[in-house]
Protein backbone atom coordinates (compact mmCIF):
# COMPACT_ATOMS: atom_id res chain seq x y z
CA UNK A 1 0.00 0.00 0.00
CA UNK A 2 2.98 2.11 1.07
CA UNK A 3 4.88 1.61 -2.08
CA UNK A 4 1.77 2.27 -4.38
CA UNK A 5 1.40 5.44 -2.86
CA UNK A 6 4.88 6.64 -3.14
CA UNK A 7 5.31 7.19 -6.63
CA UNK A 8 2.29 9.33 -7.34
CA UNK A 9 3.64 11.10 -4.23
CA UNK A 10 7.10 11.31 -6.06
CA UNK A 11 5.82 12.57 -9.29
CA UNK A 12 3.78 14.85 -7.25
CA UNK A 13 6.46 16.31 -5.18
CA UNK A 14 8.70 16.40 -8.45
CA UNK A 15 6.01 18.77 -10.49
CA UNK A 16 6.17 20.63 -7.68
CA UNK A 17 9.19 21.16 -7.16
CA UNK A 18 9.43 22.05 -11.10
CA UNK A 19 7.12 24.31 -11.18
CA UNK A 20 7.92 26.60 -8.35
CA UNK A 21 11.92 25.96 -8.95
CA UNK A 22 12.67 29.42 -9.83
CA UNK A 23 9.82 31.10 -7.60
CA UNK A 24 12.33 31.13 -4.81
CA UNK A 25 9.84 33.10 -2.62
CA UNK A 26 10.51 31.53 0.26
CA UNK A 27 13.12 33.39 2.45
CA UNK A 28 13.98 30.65 4.45
CA UNK A 29 14.76 28.05 1.96
CA UNK A 30 16.50 30.02 -0.62
CA UNK A 31 19.85 30.85 0.90
CA UNK A 32 20.46 26.93 1.01
CA UNK A 33 21.92 24.95 -2.05
CA UNK A 34 17.77 24.11 -2.72
CA UNK A 35 17.83 21.32 -1.38
CA UNK A 36 14.59 20.95 -1.90
CA UNK A 37 15.01 19.91 -5.74
CA UNK A 38 16.62 16.13 -4.90
CA UNK A 39 13.68 14.41 -3.21
CA UNK A 40 14.88 11.03 -2.31
CA UNK A 41 13.75 8.42 -0.30
CA UNK A 42 15.33 4.99 0.76
CA UNK A 43 13.83 3.25 -1.61
CA UNK A 44 14.54 5.41 -4.67
CA UNK A 45 17.53 6.88 -5.56
CA UNK A 46 17.79 9.78 -6.89
CA UNK A 47 19.48 8.86 -9.69
CA UNK A 48 16.65 7.15 -11.48
CA UNK A 49 13.47 9.01 -10.01
CA UNK A 50 13.92 12.46 -8.95
CA UNK A 51 15.32 15.07 -11.29
CA UNK A 52 18.99 14.52 -12.46
CA UNK A 53 20.88 16.79 -10.47
CA UNK A 54 22.65 14.23 -8.43
CA UNK A 55 25.98 16.75 -7.50
CA UNK A 56 23.67 18.03 -5.40
CA UNK A 57 22.77 15.22 -2.77
CA UNK A 58 24.38 16.11 0.52
CA UNK A 59 25.89 14.11 2.82
CA UNK A 60 23.22 14.47 5.21
CA UNK A 61 20.41 13.20 2.66
CA UNK A 62 22.62 10.05 1.57
CA UNK A 63 22.66 9.46 5.17
CA UNK A 64 19.27 9.38 5.44
CA UNK A 65 18.65 7.33 2.18
CA UNK A 66 21.27 4.85 4.49
CA UNK A 67 19.13 5.08 7.66
CA UNK A 68 15.93 5.14 6.62
CA UNK A 69 12.50 7.11 8.86
CA UNK A 70 9.99 5.92 10.86
CA UNK A 71 7.48 5.59 7.56
CA UNK A 72 9.42 4.95 4.04
CA UNK A 73 9.64 8.25 1.98
CA UNK A 74 8.20 10.63 4.43
CA UNK A 75 10.38 12.21 7.14
CA UNK A 76 8.11 12.48 10.03
CA UNK A 77 8.44 15.79 12.54
CA UNK A 78 7.28 15.81 15.88
CA UNK A 79 6.36 19.00 18.17
CA UNK A 80 4.40 20.57 20.81
CA UNK A 81 0.57 19.62 21.43
CA UNK A 82 0.22 23.12 21.48
CA UNK A 83 3.18 24.91 19.38
CA UNK A 84 3.55 28.92 19.77
CA UNK A 85 5.98 31.71 18.59
CA UNK A 86 7.90 32.53 17.91
CA UNK A 87 8.73 28.53 17.39
CA UNK A 88 5.78 27.75 15.74
CA UNK A 89 3.17 30.34 14.57
CA UNK A 90 -0.28 30.02 14.71
CA UNK A 91 0.04 26.29 15.91
CA UNK A 92 0.82 25.70 12.40
CA UNK A 93 4.08 24.42 11.98
CA UNK A 94 2.94 23.15 8.28
CA UNK A 95 2.83 26.82 7.07
CA UNK A 96 6.98 27.19 8.06
CA UNK A 97 5.94 29.99 9.25
CA UNK A 98 8.38 30.47 13.40
CA UNK A 99 12.12 29.26 14.11
CA UNK A 100 11.62 25.81 14.50
CA UNK A 101 8.98 25.13 11.81
CA UNK A 102 11.73 26.75 9.41
CA UNK A 103 14.16 24.89 11.43
CA UNK A 104 12.30 21.53 10.73
CA UNK A 105 12.25 22.20 6.76
CA UNK A 106 15.35 23.36 6.55
CA UNK A 107 17.06 20.16 8.09
CA UNK A 108 14.25 18.29 5.95
CA UNK A 109 15.81 19.60 3.04
CA UNK A 110 18.93 18.74 3.60
CA UNK A 111 18.21 15.29 4.05
CA UNK A 112 16.73 14.73 1.11
CA UNK A 113 12.84 15.67 1.32
CA UNK A 114 10.72 17.78 0.07
CA UNK A 115 8.34 20.01 1.53
CA UNK A 116 5.20 17.35 0.72
CA UNK A 117 7.43 14.79 2.32
CA UNK A 118 6.86 16.02 6.10
CA UNK A 119 4.07 15.16 8.04
CA UNK A 120 3.54 16.57 11.91
CA UNK A 121 2.32 15.06 14.53
CA UNK A 122 1.97 16.38 18.20
CA UNK A 123 3.89 15.07 21.63
CA UNK A 124 3.47 16.03 25.15
CA UNK A 125 6.99 17.23 26.23
CA UNK A 126 7.37 14.60 28.54
CA UNK A 127 5.80 11.72 26.39
CA UNK A 128 9.48 11.16 25.06
CA UNK A 129 10.24 9.94 27.72
CA UNK A 130 8.50 6.69 27.80
CA UNK A 131 10.02 3.44 26.52
CA UNK A 132 9.08 2.21 23.64
CA UNK A 133 8.86 3.05 19.92
CA UNK A 134 8.83 6.89 19.33
CA UNK A 135 6.12 7.59 16.24
CA UNK A 136 8.22 10.00 14.77
CA UNK A 137 11.76 10.62 13.24
CA UNK A 138 12.50 13.42 15.46
CA UNK A 139 11.08 15.86 17.67
CA UNK A 140 11.59 19.93 18.43
CA UNK A 141 10.05 21.22 21.07
CA UNK A 142 12.66 23.34 22.88
CA UNK A 143 14.59 20.46 24.15
CA UNK A 144 17.48 21.43 26.37
CA UNK A 145 20.49 19.01 25.75
CA UNK A 146 21.45 17.67 28.85
CA UNK A 147 24.01 14.59 29.35
CA UNK A 148 21.78 13.01 31.75
CA UNK A 149 18.58 13.09 29.31
CA UNK A 150 21.01 11.81 26.37
CA UNK A 151 21.28 8.62 28.39
CA UNK A 152 17.85 8.24 27.46
CA UNK A 153 17.25 9.96 24.28
CA UNK A 154 19.67 10.76 21.28
CA UNK A 155 20.24 14.59 20.50
CA UNK A 156 21.30 16.21 17.53
CA UNK A 157 23.83 18.97 17.83
CA UNK A 158 22.30 22.22 19.37
CA UNK A 159 19.80 24.76 16.65
CA UNK A 160 19.71 27.33 19.08
CA UNK A 161 21.29 28.16 22.45
CA UNK A 162 18.79 30.41 24.74
CA UNK A 163 19.49 32.46 27.69
CA UNK A 164 17.55 32.32 30.97
CA UNK A 165 15.41 35.65 31.50
CA UNK A 166 13.82 37.10 34.70
CA UNK A 167 10.08 38.96 33.98
CA UNK A 168 7.46 39.93 35.97
CA UNK A 169 5.36 42.98 36.92
CA UNK A 170 6.75 46.32 36.25
CA UNK A 171 6.51 47.46 39.82
CA UNK A 172 8.26 43.76 40.79
CA UNK A 173 11.14 44.13 42.85
CA UNK A 174 13.08 42.33 40.39
CA UNK A 175 12.06 45.27 38.38
CA UNK A 176 15.72 47.07 39.43
CA UNK A 177 17.85 43.63 39.48
CA UNK A 178 21.24 43.93 38.27
CA UNK A 179 22.95 41.28 39.45
CA UNK A 180 21.92 37.28 39.86
CA UNK A 181 22.53 38.65 44.04
CA UNK A 182 19.89 40.71 43.75
CA UNK A 183 17.39 37.65 42.70
CA UNK A 184 18.52 36.00 45.61
CA UNK A 185 16.00 37.65 48.11
CA UNK A 186 13.11 37.00 45.48
CA UNK A 187 10.74 34.76 45.50
CA UNK A 188 10.58 33.25 42.18
CA UNK A 189 8.34 31.21 39.84
CA UNK A 190 9.40 28.75 37.22
CA UNK A 191 7.70 26.29 35.06
CA UNK A 192 7.87 22.54 35.70
CA UNK A 193 9.71 20.22 33.19
CA UNK A 194 12.19 23.11 32.07
CA UNK A 195 15.70 23.63 32.33
CA UNK A 196 15.25 26.62 33.93
CA UNK A 197 14.35 25.14 37.41
CA UNK A 198 18.15 23.49 36.89
CA UNK A 199 19.32 26.75 36.94
CA UNK A 200 17.70 28.37 39.37
CA UNK A 201 18.46 25.73 41.71
CA UNK A 202 22.15 25.35 40.79
CA UNK A 203 23.09 28.40 39.88
CA UNK A 204 20.71 31.51 41.55
CA UNK A 205 20.02 29.66 44.15
CA UNK A 206 17.51 31.72 46.20
CA UNK A 207 17.27 31.90 49.61
CA UNK A 208 13.51 30.53 49.54
CA UNK A 209 12.95 27.43 47.31
CA UNK A 210 11.46 28.59 43.79
CA UNK A 211 7.76 27.59 43.49
CA UNK A 212 7.12 25.07 40.45
CA UNK A 213 4.17 25.62 38.45
CA UNK A 214 2.18 23.21 35.76
CA UNK A 215 1.86 26.17 33.51
CA UNK A 216 2.15 29.67 32.89
CA UNK A 217 -1.56 30.39 33.66
CA UNK A 218 -0.60 29.12 36.91
CA UNK A 219 2.62 31.28 37.08
CA UNK A 220 0.52 34.56 36.07
CA UNK A 221 -2.26 33.37 39.13
CA UNK A 222 0.55 33.53 41.69
CA UNK A 223 2.31 36.50 40.79
CA UNK A 224 -1.30 37.94 41.06
CA UNK A 225 -1.80 36.75 44.49
CA UNK A 226 1.67 38.06 45.05
CA UNK A 227 3.01 34.64 45.74
CA UNK A 228 5.87 35.62 43.68
CA UNK A 229 7.89 38.03 42.54
CA UNK A 230 9.06 37.15 39.26
CA UNK A 231 9.40 34.14 36.76
CA UNK A 232 12.94 32.82 35.07
CA UNK A 233 12.22 31.09 31.93
CA UNK A 234 14.48 30.93 28.83
CA UNK A 235 14.56 34.69 27.11
CA UNK A 236 12.22 33.32 23.71
CA UNK A 237 9.48 32.05 26.22
CA UNK A 238 9.87 35.20 28.42
CA UNK A 239 9.73 37.53 26.03
CA UNK A 240 6.56 35.46 24.53
CA UNK A 241 4.99 35.38 28.46
CA UNK A 242 5.22 39.19 28.68
CA UNK A 243 4.10 39.69 24.75
CA UNK A 244 1.18 37.27 25.04
CA UNK A 245 0.10 35.43 28.03
CA UNK A 246 0.55 38.23 30.51
CA UNK A 247 -0.18 41.50 30.17
CA UNK A 248 1.56 44.34 32.14
CA UNK A 249 4.73 41.96 32.49
CA UNK A 250 8.27 42.99 30.88
CA UNK A 251 11.34 40.69 31.09
CA UNK A 252 13.63 42.73 33.24
CA UNK A 253 16.75 40.97 31.65
CA UNK A 254 18.75 38.20 30.35
CA UNK A 255 21.46 36.36 33.09
CA UNK A 256 24.74 36.80 31.51
CA UNK A 257 26.59 33.47 30.90
CA UNK A 258 23.33 31.52 31.04
CA UNK A 259 23.12 31.08 26.82
CA UNK A 260 24.73 27.72 27.75
CA UNK A 261 22.05 25.87 26.96
CA UNK A 262 21.21 24.41 23.76
CA UNK A 263 17.77 23.25 21.78
CA UNK A 264 18.37 20.02 20.18
CA UNK A 265 16.57 17.58 18.03
CA UNK A 266 15.33 14.64 19.74
CA UNK A 267 15.14 11.21 18.66
CA UNK A 268 14.83 7.53 19.55
CA UNK A 269 17.94 6.77 21.48
CA UNK A 270 20.39 5.29 19.02
CA UNK A 271 18.27 6.21 15.83
CA UNK A 272 20.88 6.30 12.88
CA UNK A 273 19.34 9.21 11.57
CA UNK A 274 21.18 11.56 14.41
CA UNK A 275 23.97 11.64 12.93
CA UNK A 276 22.63 12.67 9.63
CA UNK A 277 20.83 15.19 11.61
CA UNK A 278 24.15 16.56 12.91
CA UNK A 279 25.49 16.59 8.74
CA UNK A 280 21.92 18.40 8.27
CA UNK A 281 22.97 21.18 10.70
CA UNK A 282 26.23 21.56 10.14
CA UNK A 283 25.72 22.20 6.56
CA UNK A 284 22.47 24.78 7.36
CA UNK A 285 25.16 26.40 10.01
CA UNK A 286 28.28 26.91 6.87
CA UNK A 287 26.05 27.98 4.51
CA UNK A 288 24.30 30.55 6.76
CA UNK A 289 20.93 29.09 6.87
CA UNK A 290 20.74 28.70 10.11
CA UNK A 291 21.94 31.94 10.86
CA UNK A 292 19.68 33.64 8.74
CA UNK A 293 16.94 31.48 10.11
CA UNK A 294 18.00 32.73 13.46
CA UNK A 295 18.31 36.36 12.38
CA UNK A 296 14.29 36.29 10.67
CA UNK A 297 12.52 34.81 13.62
CA UNK A 298 14.73 34.94 16.87
CA UNK A 299 16.57 38.77 16.52
CA UNK A 300 14.36 40.32 18.50
CA UNK A 301 14.40 37.64 21.21
CA UNK A 302 17.90 37.75 21.61
CA UNK A 303 17.93 41.69 22.78
CA UNK A 304 16.64 42.22 26.77
CA UNK A 305 19.32 43.98 29.37
CA UNK A 306 21.80 42.24 30.87
CA UNK A 307 21.75 40.89 34.82
CA UNK A 308 25.17 39.93 35.68
CA UNK A 309 26.01 36.33 36.72
CA UNK A 310 27.55 37.45 40.23
CA UNK B 1 -15.92 -28.15 77.54
CA UNK B 2 -13.47 -31.03 76.28
CA UNK B 3 -10.48 -31.44 77.93
CA UNK B 4 -6.86 -30.04 77.04
CA UNK B 5 -5.25 -32.93 75.64
CA UNK B 6 -8.23 -34.43 73.77
CA UNK B 7 -9.28 -32.62 71.18
CA UNK B 8 -13.28 -33.04 69.86
CA UNK B 9 -13.79 -34.38 66.36
CA UNK B 10 -15.32 -31.23 65.50
CA UNK B 11 -12.26 -29.21 66.61
CA UNK B 12 -10.11 -31.88 64.80
CA UNK B 13 -12.48 -31.26 61.56
CA UNK B 14 -11.54 -27.58 62.18
CA UNK B 15 -7.77 -28.03 62.54
CA UNK B 16 -7.39 -30.02 59.74
CA UNK B 17 -9.84 -27.68 57.34
CA UNK B 18 -7.20 -24.63 58.71
CA UNK B 19 -4.43 -26.21 57.68
CA UNK B 20 -5.52 -27.35 54.39
CA UNK B 21 -6.44 -23.66 53.81
CA UNK B 22 -2.79 -22.68 54.72
CA UNK B 23 -1.30 -25.44 52.30
CA UNK B 24 -3.27 -24.22 49.73
CA UNK B 25 -2.64 -20.37 50.49
CA UNK B 26 1.19 -21.22 50.51
CA UNK B 27 1.23 -23.25 47.55
CA UNK B 28 -0.63 -20.94 45.58
CA UNK B 29 1.42 -17.27 46.85
CA UNK B 30 4.48 -19.73 45.68
CA UNK B 31 3.21 -19.96 42.38
CA UNK B 32 2.31 -16.64 42.06
CA UNK B 33 6.02 -15.48 42.96
CA UNK B 34 7.86 -17.89 40.89
CA UNK B 35 5.72 -16.75 37.96
CA UNK B 36 6.25 -12.77 38.23
CA UNK B 37 9.75 -14.08 38.74
CA UNK B 38 10.22 -15.94 35.98
CA UNK B 39 7.77 -14.90 33.38
CA UNK B 40 8.42 -10.60 33.76
CA UNK B 41 11.91 -10.49 32.95
CA UNK B 42 10.82 -12.33 29.52
CA UNK B 43 8.77 -9.92 28.56
CA UNK B 44 10.17 -7.96 25.46
CA UNK B 45 9.89 -4.94 26.88
CA UNK B 46 11.34 -5.93 30.18
CA UNK B 47 14.70 -4.25 29.55
CA UNK B 48 13.82 -1.03 28.52
CA UNK B 49 11.19 -1.09 31.45
CA UNK B 50 13.65 -1.76 33.82
CA UNK B 51 16.20 0.97 32.83
CA UNK B 52 13.17 3.73 32.40
CA UNK B 53 11.34 2.86 35.94
CA UNK B 54 13.80 1.07 37.67
CA UNK B 55 17.07 2.56 37.35
CA UNK B 56 19.04 2.32 40.60
CA UNK B 57 21.56 5.03 40.13
CA UNK B 58 18.60 7.88 39.44
CA UNK B 59 17.08 6.16 42.46
CA UNK B 60 20.05 6.72 44.76
CA UNK B 61 20.35 10.18 43.45
CA UNK B 62 17.13 11.20 43.34
CA UNK B 63 16.03 9.84 46.78
CA UNK B 64 17.32 11.99 49.50
CA UNK B 65 15.87 15.06 48.16
CA UNK B 66 12.32 12.94 47.69
CA UNK B 67 12.29 12.40 51.26
CA UNK B 68 13.21 15.86 51.50
CA UNK B 69 10.71 17.41 49.88
CA UNK B 70 8.50 14.68 51.62
CA UNK B 71 9.04 16.93 55.01
CA UNK B 72 6.62 19.08 53.22
CA UNK B 73 4.27 16.54 52.45
CA UNK B 74 3.87 15.67 56.18
CA UNK B 75 4.28 19.44 57.79
CA UNK B 76 0.73 19.80 55.56
CA UNK B 77 -0.46 16.67 57.02
CA UNK B 78 0.39 17.17 60.15
CA UNK B 79 -1.49 20.75 60.47
CA UNK B 80 -4.39 19.47 58.15
CA UNK B 81 -5.24 16.39 60.04
CA UNK B 82 -6.29 17.75 63.53
CA UNK B 83 -8.00 20.90 61.62
CA UNK B 84 -10.13 18.62 59.25
CA UNK B 85 -11.10 16.71 62.49
CA UNK B 86 -12.58 20.23 64.25
CA UNK B 87 -13.78 21.36 61.25
CA UNK B 88 -16.03 18.23 60.02
CA UNK B 89 -17.22 17.55 63.73
CA UNK B 90 -18.78 21.59 63.68
CA UNK B 91 -20.17 20.73 60.52
CA UNK B 92 -21.48 17.24 61.62
CA UNK B 93 -23.26 19.25 64.25
CA UNK B 94 -24.52 21.92 62.60
CA UNK B 95 -26.18 19.46 60.00
CA UNK B 96 -27.67 17.67 63.13
CA UNK B 97 -28.83 20.84 65.08
CA UNK B 98 -32.34 19.64 65.77
CA UNK B 99 -33.86 23.34 67.20
CA UNK B 100 -36.25 24.98 64.88
CA UNK B 101 -34.17 28.28 65.67
CA UNK B 102 -30.92 27.02 64.28
CA UNK B 103 -32.29 26.15 60.43
CA UNK B 104 -30.03 28.54 59.21
CA UNK B 105 -27.01 26.71 60.70
CA UNK B 106 -28.35 23.55 59.11
CA UNK B 107 -28.26 25.08 56.37
CA UNK B 108 -24.74 26.24 56.41
CA UNK B 109 -24.11 22.86 57.24
CA UNK B 110 -25.64 21.43 54.34
CA UNK B 111 -24.54 24.09 51.59
CA UNK B 112 -21.01 23.85 52.62
CA UNK B 113 -20.65 19.56 52.63
CA UNK B 114 -22.62 20.30 48.98
CA UNK B 115 -20.61 22.53 47.84
CA UNK B 116 -16.78 21.07 49.48
CA UNK B 117 -17.54 17.54 48.89
CA UNK B 118 -18.95 18.48 44.80
CA UNK B 119 -16.01 20.14 43.87
CA UNK B 120 -12.80 18.49 43.04
CA UNK B 121 -10.18 18.84 45.71
CA UNK B 122 -7.83 20.25 43.01
CA UNK B 123 -10.19 22.95 41.40
CA UNK B 124 -10.91 23.94 45.28
CA UNK B 125 -6.98 23.97 46.19
CA UNK B 126 -6.69 26.38 43.06
CA UNK B 127 -9.40 28.67 43.70
CA UNK B 128 -8.74 29.65 47.11
CA UNK B 129 -4.67 29.10 46.97
CA UNK B 130 -4.27 31.63 44.06
CA UNK B 131 -8.19 33.74 44.69
CA UNK B 132 -8.29 34.26 48.57
CA UNK B 133 -4.41 36.03 48.60
CA UNK B 134 -5.21 38.00 44.96
CA UNK B 135 -9.01 38.82 46.18
CA UNK B 136 -8.18 40.28 49.62
CA UNK B 137 -4.53 41.56 48.67
CA UNK B 138 -2.90 39.76 51.33
CA UNK B 139 1.04 40.19 51.64
CA UNK B 140 3.43 38.15 52.91
CA UNK B 141 3.65 35.83 54.98
CA UNK B 142 -0.13 35.69 54.97
CA UNK B 143 -0.58 35.07 51.13
CA UNK B 144 1.30 32.07 51.09
CA UNK B 145 0.52 29.07 48.96
CA UNK B 146 1.18 26.34 51.47
CA UNK B 147 -1.06 27.89 53.97
CA UNK B 148 -3.65 28.15 51.61
CA UNK B 149 -3.55 25.02 49.63
CA UNK B 150 -3.70 23.37 53.67
CA UNK B 151 -6.84 25.57 54.14
CA UNK B 152 -8.72 24.71 51.11
CA UNK B 153 -7.58 21.00 51.62
CA UNK B 154 -9.01 20.98 55.23
CA UNK B 155 -12.41 22.17 53.29
CA UNK B 156 -12.53 19.61 50.82
CA UNK B 157 -12.13 16.92 53.40
CA UNK B 158 -14.36 18.29 56.48
CA UNK B 159 -16.77 18.30 53.95
CA UNK B 160 -16.51 14.08 53.81
CA UNK B 161 -15.86 13.71 56.98
CA UNK B 162 -18.58 15.42 58.52
CA UNK B 163 -20.65 13.10 56.47
CA UNK B 164 -18.86 10.15 57.98
CA UNK B 165 -19.35 12.10 61.51
CA UNK B 166 -22.93 12.42 60.82
CA UNK B 167 -23.52 8.97 59.91
CA UNK B 168 -22.23 7.88 63.10
CA UNK B 169 -24.27 10.82 65.16
CA UNK B 170 -27.31 9.25 63.64
CA UNK B 171 -26.03 5.66 64.46
CA UNK B 172 -26.07 6.37 68.12
CA UNK B 173 -29.78 5.06 69.29
CA UNK B 174 -32.36 7.30 69.85
CA UNK B 175 -32.58 5.80 73.20
CA UNK B 176 -29.09 6.78 74.18
CA UNK B 177 -30.69 9.93 74.12
CA UNK B 178 -34.29 9.71 76.03
CA UNK B 179 -31.51 7.78 78.69
CA UNK B 180 -29.60 10.53 78.51
CA UNK B 181 -31.98 13.33 79.02
CA UNK B 182 -34.45 11.57 82.26
CA UNK B 183 -31.28 11.51 84.09
CA UNK B 184 -31.62 15.12 83.88
CA UNK B 185 -28.40 16.33 80.87
CA UNK B 186 -29.11 19.10 78.75
CA UNK B 187 -28.82 18.17 75.52
CA UNK B 188 -25.74 19.86 74.75
CA UNK B 189 -23.95 17.45 77.61
CA UNK B 190 -25.95 14.60 75.80
CA UNK B 191 -24.42 15.17 72.71
CA UNK B 192 -20.75 15.72 74.05
CA UNK B 193 -21.06 12.99 76.87
CA UNK B 194 -23.15 10.08 75.55
CA UNK B 195 -23.66 10.84 71.83
CA UNK B 196 -20.33 11.76 70.26
CA UNK B 197 -17.83 9.48 72.24
CA UNK B 198 -20.16 6.37 70.73
CA UNK B 199 -20.24 7.69 67.51
CA UNK B 200 -16.56 8.46 67.30
CA UNK B 201 -15.67 5.03 67.95
CA UNK B 202 -17.83 3.84 64.95
CA UNK B 203 -16.57 5.49 62.62
CA UNK B 204 -12.78 5.87 63.76
CA UNK B 205 -12.29 2.70 60.64
CA UNK B 206 -13.51 5.12 57.74
CA UNK B 207 -12.23 8.11 59.21
CA UNK B 208 -8.89 6.00 59.10
CA UNK B 209 -9.46 5.80 55.43
CA UNK B 210 -10.01 9.44 54.44
CA UNK B 211 -6.72 9.88 56.09
CA UNK B 212 -5.03 7.71 54.36
CA UNK B 213 -6.94 9.27 51.61
CA UNK B 214 -6.01 13.02 52.84
CA UNK B 215 -2.00 12.01 52.83
CA UNK B 216 -2.02 11.27 49.01
CA UNK B 217 -4.00 14.32 48.64
CA UNK B 218 -1.47 16.27 49.56
CA UNK B 219 0.12 16.55 46.93
CA UNK B 220 -2.24 18.39 45.17
CA UNK B 221 -0.79 21.62 46.92
CA UNK B 222 2.03 21.46 44.63
CA UNK B 223 -0.51 22.64 41.56
CA UNK B 224 0.35 26.16 43.92
CA UNK B 225 3.95 25.69 43.60
CA UNK B 226 5.27 24.10 46.55
CA UNK B 227 7.73 21.03 45.80
CA UNK B 228 6.20 18.76 47.56
CA UNK B 229 7.87 15.17 47.10
CA UNK B 230 5.55 14.61 43.95
CA UNK B 231 6.48 17.30 41.91
CA UNK B 232 10.08 17.09 43.62
CA UNK B 233 9.51 13.18 41.21
CA UNK B 234 8.40 15.49 38.57
CA UNK B 235 11.25 17.77 38.38
CA UNK B 236 13.84 14.81 38.64
CA UNK B 237 12.06 12.84 36.21
CA UNK B 238 12.54 15.59 33.65
CA UNK B 239 15.96 15.90 34.30
CA UNK B 240 16.80 12.91 33.77
CA UNK B 241 14.38 11.54 31.35
CA UNK B 242 13.66 8.66 33.62
CA UNK B 243 10.44 7.65 35.36
CA UNK B 244 12.57 5.78 38.80
CA UNK B 245 12.13 9.33 40.60
CA UNK B 246 8.27 8.62 40.23
CA UNK B 247 8.67 4.57 41.65
CA UNK B 248 10.68 6.01 44.24
CA UNK B 249 7.66 8.37 45.55
CA UNK B 250 5.77 5.72 45.08
CA UNK B 251 7.64 3.87 47.64
CA UNK B 252 7.49 6.97 50.38
CA UNK B 253 3.81 7.28 49.88
CA UNK B 254 3.28 3.48 50.22
CA UNK B 255 5.53 3.34 53.27
CA UNK B 256 3.00 5.86 55.48
CA UNK B 257 0.00 4.22 53.51
CA UNK B 258 0.39 0.65 54.05
CA UNK B 259 0.93 1.16 58.00
CA UNK B 260 -2.04 3.11 57.92
CA UNK B 261 -4.39 0.77 55.71
CA UNK B 262 -3.18 -1.98 58.38
CA UNK B 263 -3.94 -0.19 61.28
CA UNK B 264 -7.34 1.02 60.00
CA UNK B 265 -7.68 -2.98 58.94
CA UNK B 266 -7.15 -3.44 62.97
CA UNK B 267 -9.56 -0.90 64.09
CA UNK B 268 -12.19 -2.31 61.78
CA UNK B 269 -11.60 -5.65 63.02
CA UNK B 270 -11.30 -5.07 66.67
CA UNK B 271 -14.38 -2.85 66.23
CA UNK B 272 -16.34 -6.06 64.85
CA UNK B 273 -15.38 -8.27 67.63
CA UNK B 274 -16.95 -5.61 70.40
CA UNK B 275 -20.08 -4.83 68.43
CA UNK B 276 -20.71 -8.23 66.97
CA UNK B 277 -21.70 -9.68 70.26
CA UNK B 278 -20.32 -12.92 71.43
CA UNK B 279 -17.57 -14.46 68.93
CA UNK B 280 -17.86 -17.67 67.61
CA UNK B 281 -15.43 -19.86 67.25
Amino acid sequence: MRRSLLIPALVAAAVFVTACGDDGGDPVLDTSPDPTSAPTSPETSPATDAPDDGDDVSAAAACAAEAGTFTDGVLTIATGEFAFPPYVLDDAPESKQGFEAAVAYAVAGQLGFADDQVTWVRTGFDEVIAPGEKEFDFNLQQYTITPERANVVDFSEGYYSAAQAVLGYTDSPAAGATSVADLKGLKIGVQASTTSLNYIEDVIQPDDDPLVYNDNAAAKAALDAGQIDAIVADLPTALYITAVEIENTTVFGQIEGSGTDEFGLLLAKDNPLTECLDLALQALKADGTLDAITEEWMAEYAEAPLISAS
Amino acid sequence: MGGVAELTRRQQYDQRQRRRSIAAAAASSVVAVVALVVLVPRLSGWESVRSSFFDGDVLATTFPKLLRAFLLDLKILAWTAPAVLVLSVLVALARGARSPVLFPLRAVGVVFTDVFRGVPTILVITLIGFGVPAAFGLRRPWNDPVLWGSVALTLSYAAYVAEIIRSGIEGVHESQRAAARSIGMTSGQTMRSIVLPQAFRSTVPPMMNSFVSLQKDVALVSVLGPVEVLRRAEIEQSRFFNFTPYVGAAIIFLSLTIPLTRLADYLLARQQRRTGGTQIT
